[in-house]
C-alpha cells in the first residue's frame, strides 16, 4: 500500500514521465478543490437564498457583457456556475469513490472466496460474473436505477439518488476485481505459506484475510484508479440521461444536462464548463491510472 | 461438436430464462402501473376497472403463465404511457437505431483500421504519438459531451447540419429509412460520428496491437528476408491476419453499440429504441423497460452464442477443451 502513496517525490523516483506527474498534480488539485468546495466556492449553490432568478443565464465574466460577480457566468436559475461546478465535482467524486469502494469490497470478497475454495463456489461466482460482463455497464446501471425509481417513488428518488447511483455503477465494476483477485488468490493458495497455515489449523477466514489478502492487494489498488475514472464517467452519463442526481443537488453530469437545454439558444457556458471540468478530471486520472497499470503489472493491460 | 453446440445452446437458454425472470419480476412487482396511468382524481371504481383491464387482479401463477405465453408469441404487453403494444413501438423504433449503428460501425472501421495500421508501422512517429494521445482524450470524453460539442460547432455556430431527429424518411414496407433522402443522410452524420467515436478508440487500439503482434511473427520476417516489397508485406500479408480478431470484436460490439446508442439518441433526440427506453425509465413504463431488456438480452445472447459456436467450428482446440 505504501508504495502507491501519491506524493510527487515518489512518482519521480518511480521514473514517471513528466506528463504523468503533471496529470497527477492536476488530478490532486481538482480533487482538493472539489473536497474543499464549501470553503473555496464564492457562493453556496445549495442555499436557496444565495441566488436570484434575476441573475439567470449571465455569460462568463471575461466575455463582453459578463458580470464580474460570476467568473464563469450563471445557470438558468441564477446560480454561480463556478460554485455549482465545485459542489458538483464533489458530488461526482463522492459517488465515483463510493462506487469503487463498494465494487472493490464486493469483488475482493467474492474473488477471495472463489479463488480459495474453488469448485462449486468458484463456478457459481464466475458464472454470474460472466453473465454480468456480457451486458454493457450503462445498460445495467440504467436498469438498476429504473427499478429503484419505481421502488422509491417521487421525492424519495431524489433523496436516495446517490445510493442508487453507487449501487448501479458497482453492479458492473465488481466483476473486474473478482476476476483479478480470484486469479491472484489461486496462485497464493498453492504456495507453501498458505499450505502451512492450513496445516496448523487456522480457520479459512483468517487465512484469507490475514495471509492472502495483503498479497493480492496491489493489483486491486491499480485497477481502482482506472475504475474511479470510469465510475465518474458512468455517473455523469446517468445524470445526463436524467436518471442520476436531481437538479436541486447537481453533479457535473446534471449540470451538463441542464446546460444542454440551452445550447440551441447560444448559451454555451452552462454545458461547456462542467463538461470541460469533467473531461480534464477523468483524463488526468486515466493518465495516472494507465501509467500505474503499466508500471506495476503489465499483465493487467487490457485491450480496450 | 454436438456436445459443444448443446452446451452453448443450454447456456444461452439459461441466460435468457434469467433475463425473462428479471423482466417478469419487474413487470409484476415494480411500481403500481394503475397509479401511474390513471388521472390524478380517478375514482376507486375507475382504478379497479383499469386494474382488471390490465389483468393485474389475477393470481400470480396465472399472470406468470400469461407473461411467458405472450412473450413467446411476441406480445410484450401494452405501454403504460403510450397505450400501444410494446412490440409495435419497438418495431417502429428499430430501423432508426440499426441505421445509426450501421453508420457508426462503418465510420469507425473506415477510420480505425488506417489509424491503427499507421500507429503500428511507425510507433515512434509524430502522427502515431498524436493519435495515441488523442485516443486517451477520446476514452476520457463521455459520448454526450462529444455530441454537445458537435452540435455547438456544426449545428448552432455553422448551421451546416441538423441537430435533432432523422430528417425525411422513406418507408420501405415496415422499414423506414433515412438513407434515401438528402435530409435523412445529413441527419445521420452528427449522431453517426458521435457513436462511432466511442467505437473508434477500441478498433484503433486493437488493430495496432494485432498488427504489432503479426509484424513480429516468423512468416513476416521470412517474407522480408525474401525481399518481397514492403507494401505487399504490410497490406497483403500482415493486415489480413491482423484483421481477423478485429472483425470478431466489431461483431461482438454491435450489441453494446445498440445499448450505448441510448446516450447518442438522447443527445440528438434520435427516435430510436434507446430514446424509447430512456423515456420508459423516466416515466416508470415497466412493459417497455421489460421488453427492451428482453430484446437486448436476446440480441447479446444470440451474438455471443453464434461467435462461440463459430469459434468451435474454426478452431478444433476449443472443442477439445470444453468437451
Amino acid at each position: 500500500m505504501k508504495t502507491l502513496a501519491a506524493t510527487p517525490g515518489r512518482f519521480i523516483r518511480l521514473g514517471a514521465p513528466i506528463s504523468v506527474i503533471v496529470a497527477a498534480i492536476i488530478a490532486l488539485i481538482l480533487v482538493a478543490c472539489a473536497l474543499l468546495a464549501s470553503w473555496i466556492a464564492p457562493y453556496d449553490p445549495t442555499d436557496l437564498a444565495s441566488f436570484e432568478l434575476i441573475n439567470a443565464e449571465l455569460p462568463p465574466a471575461f466575455t463582453a457583457d459578463g458580470d464580474s460577480r460570476f467568473l464563469l457566468g450563471t445557470d438558468n436559475q441564477g446560480r454561480d456556475l463556478l460554485s455549482a461546478m465545485l459542489y458538483g465535482a464533489r458530488v461526482s467524486i463522492a459517488i465515483g469513490g463510493g462506487a469503487v469502494l463498494l465494487a472493490a469490497t464486493l469483488g475482493v470478497t467474492l474473488g477471495l472466496l472463489a479463488g480459495y475454495f474453488g469448485g462449486r463456489v468458484d463456478a457459481l461466482i464466475m458464472r454470474v460474473a460472466d453473465v454480468i460482463l456480457s451486458f454493457p455497464t450503462i445498460l445495467l446501471a440504467l436498469l438498476v436505477s429504473g427499478i429503484a425509481r419505481a421502488i422509491f417513488p417521487g421525492a424519495a428518488t431524489a433523496e436516495w439518488a446517490p445510493v442508487i447511483l453507487i449501487c448501479a455503477i458497482a453492479i458492473h465494476e465488481w466483476v473486474q476485481y473478482a476476476r483479478t483477485v480470484r486469479a491472484a488468490t489461486m496462485v497464493e493458495t498453492a504456495k507453501d505459506y498458505v499450505r502451512a497455515a492450513k496445516v496448523i489449523g487456522l480457520p479459512p477466514r483468517r487465512i484469507m484475510l490475514r495471509h492472502i489478502l495483503p498479497n493480492v492487494m496491489s493489483p486491486v489498488l491499480v485497477i481502482s484508479t482506472i475504475n474511479l475514472a470510469a465510475a465518474v464517467l458512468t455517473e455523469a452519463t446517468l445524470s445526463f440521461l436524467g436518471v442520476g442526481m436531481p437538479p436541486t443537488y447537481p453533479s457535473l453530469g446534471t449540470l451538463i444536462r441542464i446546460g444542454n437545454e440551452f445550447v440551441f439558444s447560444g448559451i454555451w457556458w452552462i454545458a461547456l464548463f462542467p463538461a470541460l471540468a469533467l473531461v480534464i478530471l477523468v483524463l488526468a486520472v486515466n493518465i495516472v491510472g494507465d501509467w500505474l497499470r503499466d508500471r506495476f503489472n503489465p499483465k493487467l493491460r487490457v485491450k480496450r | 461438436m454436438l456436445k459443444v453446440l448443446l452446451s452453448r445452446l443450454g447456456q444461452a437458454a439459461l441466460v435468457m430464462l434469467v433475463v425473462s425472470a428479471v423482466s417478469f419480476v419487474m413487470f409484476r412487482y415494480v411500481g403500481d402501473p394503475v397509479a401511474t396511468m390513471s388521472r390524478e382524481n380517478a375514482s376507486v371504481e375507475e382504478k379497479a376497472e383499469l386494474r382488471r383491464s390490465l389483468g393485474l387482479d389475477q393470481p400470480l401463477v396465472v399472470q406468470y403463465g400469461r407473461f411467458l405465453g405472450r412473450t413467446l408469441r411476441g406480445d410484450l404487453g401494452i405501454s403504460y404511457r403510450n397505450q400501444r403494444p410494446v412490440t409495435e413501438l419497438i418495431a417502429e423504433r428499430l430501423p432508426a437505431t440499426l441505421e445509426l449503428v450501421i453508420v457508426a460501425t462503418i465510420l469507425s472501421l473506415a477510420l480505425g483500421i488506417p489509424l491503427g495500421v499507421l500507429c503500428a508501422l511507425k510507433p515512434n512517429g509524430i502522427a502515431a504519438r498524436l493519435v495515441q494521445a488523442l485516443s486517451l482524450i477520446g476514452i476520457s470524453t463521455p459520448t454526450f459531451v462529444t455530441g454537445i460539442v458537435l452540435i455547438l460547432v456544426f449545428a448552432v455556430s455553422l448551421g451546416w447540419l441538423p441537430s435533432f431527429g432523422r430528417g425525411q424518411v422513406v418507408d420501405l414496407g415496415w422499414w423506414s429509412t433515412g438513407f434515401l433522402t438528402i435530409s435523412g443522410l445529413k441527419s445521420l452524420l452528427l449522431p453517426g460520428i458521435t457513436l462511432a467515436l466511442y467505437q473508434l478508440t477500441l478498433i484503433m487500439r486493437l488493430v495496432r496491437a494485432e498488427m504489432i503482434d503479426v509484424l513480429s511473427s516468423d512468416y513476416i520476417r521470412f517474407a522480408k528476408a525474401r525481399g518481397l516489397p514492403t507494401r505487399y508485406i504490410h497490406f497483403r500479408l500482415a493486415l489480413r491476419n491482423a484483421l481477423m480478431p478485429v472483425i470478431t470484436v466489431t461483431g461482438l460490439q454491435i450489441g453494446s453499440l445498440i445499448a450505448f446508442a441510448i446516450v447518442t439518441e438522447t443527445v440528438f433526440q434520435w427516435p430510436g429504441m434507446g430514446l424509447l427506453f430512456i423515456q420508459a425509465v423516466s416515466f416508470v413504463d415497466i412493459p417497455v423497460m421489460a421488453a427492451y431488456l428482453l430484446f437486448v438480452g436476446l440480441l447479446f445472447v444470440l451474438i455471443n452464442t453464434v461467435v462461440d459456436i463459430l469459434y468451435a467450428v474454426v478452431d478444433p482446440r476449443l472443442r477439445a477443451r470444453s468437451a
